[in-house]
């Protein structure tokens, strides 16, 4: 057993983003671990990185905080320059540059999702590696194994905001009941053209399932 | 633990695998698909049977190393023959999990099979019991097992109730088995699904292209 203090802070996590017509909605659990303490059992992994854009993060504490701030501070420039909002697209680009230059150094799962005017909701994952490809759902952080099977059986195109903050509540409580390391609350946001809402479900709200 | 094992990756041949078995309304459903790898990248068959049948009512699939789990099964069978001449009645589910258990456990530093051990009789009616690898043995109303069934944790539990119909219950172990093979690359081939009541035994069989097909496929 190596002494606790020494282990590092990872998120692992559940994290999650839907693309719907007019935005996106993303969520993810609330446990950040340090081995087997949870040392933040409120984290909140959903990150701002610009007006209508956000990052759901996972993997090393350190690593997603530093790359956020980072591109954050780079994507805020580029905005002021183009005198605009920046495109979701270019958000998911840098967090890219970053993870694939950087990828033996770091440990980094993030999808990166928001709207612009150009092209609506969009959701782009950036998986460790620094691979970048953009899908209409994508779940990330070690919980997501337990929960492709139902996100493959659940999803359909044309969900209304509504249904895809439920779709992806369920997918998250699921998750979290089977993984460790992911645990709770669940911390939504839904990003539309008009703005932004989060929401938070604490853990004796959480939709809940047959366990055998 | 497991962990302190060296890697025995490329031992033989393995069935990366999907597995479940669900309890309904007067009977059972056990289930898996048919593939079996080497490595992870190499199929050595399509379509292998991992469904064994130790008894009249009772079957069980077999995860892990598909050497270990046949000399398994194989002594298994025997044990539960013999039981069942001796005792001049079927055996019971919990008898041949039990059977199971008890090799997984003495062998467990040598052997690298799980196993689901499901079906019916007269004493409790259908039943579904899981021997991990360790040699644990527990009850449970449904179980899945395998490398395919990480990605089905979640719909298992979003989807089963208790006291389903046959109808339901085959309808739910298709999808589940459809889902996992479509996310697991060891998992493939047909699905294998036996129906056990105390009437009999069925074997139904849907090829890979008869399944379930989700949204982006």
């Amino acid at each position: 057993w190596a002494p606790l203090s020494s282990s590092p802070h990872t998120n692992s996590t559940t994290i999650m983003a839907v693309e719907f017509d007019g935005g996106v909605v993303i969520g993810a659990d609330s446990r950040t671990t340090t081995g087997a303490y949870i040392a933040n059992r409120v984290t909140d992994k959903l990150t701002p990185i610009h007006d209508r854009i956000f990052c759901c993060r996972s993997g090393s504490a350190a690593d997603t905080q530093a790359i956020a701030d980072a591109v954050s501070y780079q994507l805020g420039f580029h905005s002021i320059e183009l005198d605009e909002p920046p495109l979701v697209q270019t958000a998911a680009n840098l967090f890219k540059q970053m993870c694939y230059r950087y990828r033996e150094e770091l440990m980094a799962g993030i999808i990166v999702a928001g709207w612009d005017k150009r092209r609506g909701g969009q959701v782009y994952t950036v998986p460790m590696g620094g691979m970048l490809v953009r899908q209409p759902v994508s779940v990330g952080g070690s919980g997501s194994s337990y929960i492709y099977g139902f996100i493959d059986s659940k999803y359909k195109s044309g969900m209304t905001k509504e249904e895809c903050l439920r779709f992806t509540a369920d997918a998250l409580a699921l998750a979290m009941e089977r993984d460790g390391s992911s645990g709770g609350v669940v911390r939504l946001a839904a990003i539309t053209e008009s703005g932004l809402e989060r929401s938070v479900i604490l853990g004796n709200q959480l939709p809940t399932f047959f366990s055998a | 633990t497991m962990e302190e094992r060296p890697n025995h990756q490329y031992k033989g041949v393995s069935t990366g695998t999907t597995i479940l078995a669900v309890q309904f309304n007067g009977g059972v459903i056990i289930a898996s698909d048919s593939r079996a790898s080497m490595g992870g990248s190499y199929v050595s068959s399509k379509i292998i049977n991992k469904l064994i049948q130790v008894h009249d009512r009772i079957f069980c699939c077999i995860a892990g190393s598909l050497a270990d789990a046949q000399a398994v099964t194989k002594m298994a069978k025997f044990q539960l023959s013999f039981h069942s001449i001796q005792m001049e009645s079927p055996p019971l589910v919990k008898a041949a999990a039990s059977v199971l258990k008890e090799l997984c456990y003495n062998n467990r530093e040598d052997l690298q099979a799980g196993f689901i051990t499901a079906g019916w009789d007269k004493k409790k009616g259908a039943q579904v019991y899981t021997v991990s690898m360790g040699g644990m043995l527990i009850s449970q109303p449904f179980t899945i097992g395998g490398s395919g069934s990480t990605y089905i944790y979640g719909y298992a539990d979003a989807k089963y109730k208790p006291d389903m119909s046959r109808e339901e219950c085959l309808q739910f172990t298709t999808n589940a088995l459809a889902l996992a093979i479509g996310r697991d690359n060891v998992s493939g081939g047909v699905a294998h699904l036996v129906v056990i009541t105390e009437d009999g035994v069925e074997h139904v069989l849907i090829p890979g292209d008869k399944l379930p097909k989700f949204h982006d496929e």
